[in-house]
């Protein structure tokens, strides 16, 4: 019997936990795979604020910007400086370039409106910050506190830290393990039905990532949870770091935030501590099909060119693709579920599920242990979706 | 019936259809790469491009499988 | 252009399903990484000595040369089935420049590569893969080395050890992990393979060649390059009872072989687990894949030596011309299968050789992953290979796991699963990216565009803009 039980190994299932146990709480996460196999395995590791657009899910990414922080903070204190948090925390900053200057203004008036840390970049400046882009962009602007941590490590960490470091609350992880039904007491939730036997506990958080939509289902309840396919192509180890920051151009602001139901693709382009050069980012409504699509690939590689041409001659030598949680209004969904006792959700974010983890986390322990959650969480309500949306 | 390439400025005779990788170990030559990050020298493992043990760059283009590549006269090949 | 069939791969089974489609009429187009057709087991110089079998295959490679075309030094590294279910086989000219091979049909014969385990000291230099060694001698009449060890397990290490004899190195010992009847027990003489076994025991008796079972290289030391190795004694698990250091400039080392079936399964072809726990892909009586127009012949389909290769290749090419199976090459095929099995079963990798590692051995040769990574990815929750891949990086690196992704499933505890490699060879971003404008304009590419004006945001639309400029 534990007080939480998280569906879900991935990194939000993982931040759940994490912050669960700190705040004393007993907890169990079940998972039908091994840590990170879902989602949070073909990600890039974004830590954004950037690029969203004022209103709750920015107070949310800034949250977690200063979550995950303090997180690679408190790991390197345990275990050594310099250890990056153990997931690789690499806070370096974000640049948004514009390819006009029609662009230029808009992301100019983006950042007034956003209220972060940030430096305008002019033409002529855009090369102090990454001296091999390409010329004949219009500008840019500079984000210090967008980061970048490796997801699946991330997600490993906060788990084993989860369970090493709090002796008030206990982590249990079980994995191997698939969730099958759910326990009830009348309308309440008071555990889960696995193919390893029953689960009991206080309450459950669903952090199923994609396939949220199912164990809600499982449980009795609508979450319009779907995939949106993204491709990632990795270039073969660079002696030399060629790029400096994440980089990515002012079209992945909107395709974010598209309701397009076909391909849709900005160049995002960023070096990793591996040597690697991670290029997205592709969105596309196609189910589960993780068939490769070349002309995905083709035009990933086209924008990174375009972006940073001494791109041409280095090879890609992999690629994966993987399944964004996505709701239909693209904020994701947070808290106790009023149709299910008992039963709390914390999935659907999309592209943005590595960076809002903690935040997202922090918060679900703060409503568990009966606390007023930092931010309102109200636009993330499970219940805010009507009829005609599903 | 052979032709030359250079390794490191070395003139060094091949046989035509050898690959750069035979041709470096006929010169004595068996590592021409050190790793990233443990810096151990690598040179031919599985001989048939499938390990990427052996990059090599020749005529100052981005490294290739010394394996696969077959040498042609006048290559000029850089060992790190 | 749309040919009736590309064949991938050049060697016995490829050349063999090439040949007899072509002879049958069909227009074929074949596609070779190398510059000279033969694979593996023909691997020959430019300018081949005339012994018997290779001449044979010389022959029908210039059968085959005059009746199809044929694309060598072409790097496959994307396949892909449109609408109408005719194939795209995605190329690496000569230069790195990109060509699209357009078939109806599809014939996968890509062969194997050696598997090797990892033991301490197994990358350095002058450490080889038995395939490895060979080919270094075969295709370019060079000898690896003065002072060779030879060791791993199965019949390969035979001919490995011979060749290298017969080309004037001085083989120290070939040591057989499995087995323990000798050369008189040989797996090769109980299943009819008399003749070959007994070559390779004249010749190893011939070069003064010690032939040990239950003996394995299990380190390699050395500074820059190998200067000894440890051959152990091994149990029938293949634990180490005792150890003498033989000092040798090179060594070749195989256990076995992995069949390289990642372009079938970028086409989603089903796979089964052959005998020896390989992914391979499944086959029908006719070699037809579970996807329709999709033909698999030789290794990919199961380890089995070149003259099993050439059979299915042949039945392979009967089929995609439309002709029935013939009994008689069924039979044989059959028949060649179970050998090819037997064969697999005679020569087991027994967990033992997972003491032969130290923390700090790479498993992973192209991202330097020590053995310890690997434990610390199990203690964080990596339950399986590719989480473990996830979180400590083996088979990340070049080679996508073709060296280590054995070992590392059997670290894991687990069998292989089939290789996810959409892009089966490196390719250029810029060779890639020349790829967008034709692909934009191709109907029924599996991308599919959203509908005008959708895809382009208020801010940006360079994504929409581009396909614009280059749909025409």
């Amino acid at each position: 019997m534990s007080d939480v039980i998280v569906v879900g190994a991935g990194v939000v299932g993982a931040a759940c936990a994490y912050y669960a146990a700190r705040a004393g709480l007993d907890v169990t996460v079940v998972d039908r795979g091994p840590v990170a196999g879902g989602t949070t395995g073909s990600g890039e590791g974004n830590v954004l604020v950037s690029d969203k657009e004022p209103g709750p899910e920015l107070e949310l990414a800034v949250l977690s910007n200063r979550l995950w922080r303090s997180l690679a903070e408190r790991h390197d204190r345990r275990a050594g400086a310099g250890r990056h948090g153990g997931f690789e925390f690499e806070p370096k900053g974000g640049l948004v370039v514009a390819e006009t200057g029609e662009i230029q203004r808009a992301l100019v008036e983006l950042a007034g409106k956003q209220g972060l840390e940030h430096s305008l970049v002019s033409e002529s400046e855009l090369r102090d910050y990454e001296p091999n882009l390409a010329e004949g962009l219009a500008g840019g602007v500079h984000y210090p506190q967008d980061a970048q941590v490796q997801p699946m490590l991330a997600a490993a960490r906060l788990l084993r830290d989860g369970a090493d470091s709090f002796g008030r609350g206990t982590l249990h992880l079980r994995l191997g393990v698939s969730v099958t039904g759910f326990l009830r007491s009348g309308e309440r939730v008071t555990g889960v039905r696995t193919s390893h036997g029953d689960v009991l506990g206080g309450a459950v958080i669903n952090a199923a990532g994609t396939w949220g939509g199912e164990v809600a289902a499982l449980a009795g309840v609508t979450l319009p949870v779907l995939p949106r396919r993204g491709f990632i192509l990795v270039t073969e180890p660079l002696p030399e770091p060629l790029i400096k920051h994440k980089v990515y151009t002012a079209a992945y602001v909107t395709n974010v935030a598209s309701d397009s139901a076909g391909l849709e693709t900005s160049a995002v382009v960023e070096g990793t501590p591996a040597g690697t050069v991670l290029i997205g980012a592709s969105r596309e409504r196609v189910g589960f099909d993780r068939t490769t699509s070349v002309p995905v690939l083709a035009r990933l590689a086209e924008q990174a060119v375009a972006l940073f041409p001494a791109l041409r001659d280095v090879r890609a030598i992999r690629s994966y693709c993987g399944f964004r949680p996505y709701c239909p209004d693209h904020l994701p969904v947070i808290g106790a579920d009023p149709r299910r006792p008992g039963l709390y959700h914390a999935c659907g974010h999309e592209g943005a599920g590595i960076g809002l983890a903690p935040a997202t986390g922090h918060l679900l322990a703060q409503v568990l242990t009966d606390q007023a959650p930092d931010l309102d969480l109200q636009p993330f309500r499970p219940d805010r979706f009507s009829e005609e949306s599903l | 019936m052979t032709f030359h390439i250079t390794i490191d400025g070395r003139r060094v005779a091949v046989v035509p259809g050898q690959t750069i990788g035979a041709a470096l170990h006929a010169a004595g030559v068996r590592s021409w790469r050190t790793t990233r990050f443990g810096g151990r020298p690598r040179g031919l493992f599985c001989g048939i491009g499938v390990c990427f043990d052996c990059l090599i760059s020749v005529n100052g283009r981005a490294p290739e499988r010394a394996c696969m590549l077959e040498a042609a006269p006048g290559d000029e090949v850089t060992t790190s | 252009m749309t040919y009736d069939l590309v064949v991938i791969g050049g060697g016995p089974a490829g050349v063999a399903g090439a040949l007899t489609a072509a002879l049958a009429g069909l227009r074929v187009a074949l596609v070779d990484s190398g510059a000279r057709l033969g694979g593996q087991y023909f691997r020959h110089t430019a300018a081949p000595s005339a012994e018997s079998g290779l001449a044979r295959f010389l022959r029908l490679g210039r059968m085959l040369g005059e009746r199809a075309d044929l694309l060598l030094r072409h790097q496959a590294w994307h396949v892909s089935r449109d609408g109408e279910g005719d194939f795209t086989v995605h190329c690496n000219a000569p230069g790195g420049g990109p060509v699209a091979v357009r078939a109806r049909r599809l014939l996968i014969a890509t062969g194997a590569h050696d598997r090797p385990l990892p033991f301490p000291g197994w990358d350095l230099p002058g450490v080889f893969t038995a395939g490895g060694a060979q080919a270094l001698l075969k295709g370019n009449g060079v000898v690896p080395g003065r002072r060779v060890v030879v060791g791993g397990t199965g019949p390969f290490l035979l001919p490995v050890a011979t060749g290298l004899a017969g080309a004037g190195a001085r083989v120290l010992g070939v040591y057989e992990a499995g087995g323990g009847l000798g050369l008189a027990g040989h797996p090769l003489l109980a299943l009819g393979k008399a003749g070959e076994a007994a070559g390779y025991a004249a010749s190893l008796v011939r070069h003064r060649v010690p032939y040990r079972t239950r003996r394995a290289v299990v380190a390699a030391h050395g500074e820059r390059e190998v200067e000894a190795v440890t051959v152990a004694r091994l149990d029938q698990d293949w634990n180490v009872l005792a150890t003498r250091v033989v000092e040798c400039d090179t060594v070749a080392v195989g256990y076995g072989f992995v069949p390289q079936i990642e372009l079938g399964v970028q086409l989603g072809c089903g796979t089964r687990q052959d005998v020896d726990g390989s992914p391979v892909l499944s086959v029908d009586a006719a070699q037809r894949t579970t996807v329709p127009g999709v033909w698999a012949a030789g290794e990919p389909t199961g380890v089995g030596g070149w003259e099993q290769s050439e059979l299915e290749g042949r039945l392979a090419g009967r089929s995609i011309a439309g002709r029935p199976a013939a009994g008689v090459l069924t039979r044989r095929r059959d028949r060649g299968r179970a050998f090819g099995a037997a064969l697999q079963r005679a020569y087991p990798v027994k967990a033992g050789w997972q003491g032969w590692l130290r923390a700090d051995t790479l498993v992973c040769r192209c991202e330097e992953v020590p053995l310890a990574r690997v434990r610390e990815a199990r203690d964080l929750g990596a339950t399986d290979a590719r989480s473990i891949k996830l979180l400590a990086r083996p088979g990340m690196g070049w080679c996508q796991g073709r060296i280590c992704g054995y070992a590392v499933s059997c670290l894991a505890g687990e069998p292989e699963r089939p290789p996810r490699r959409p892009i089966a060879q490196p390719v250029a971003l810029g060779a890639l990216s020349d790829l967008a404008g034709a692909a934009n304009g191709t109907p029924g590419s599996s991308s599919g565009h959203g509908t005008p004006g959708a895809q382009n945001g208020t801010l940006g639309g360079t994504a929409g803009d581009t396909t614009d400029k280059t749909a025409h």
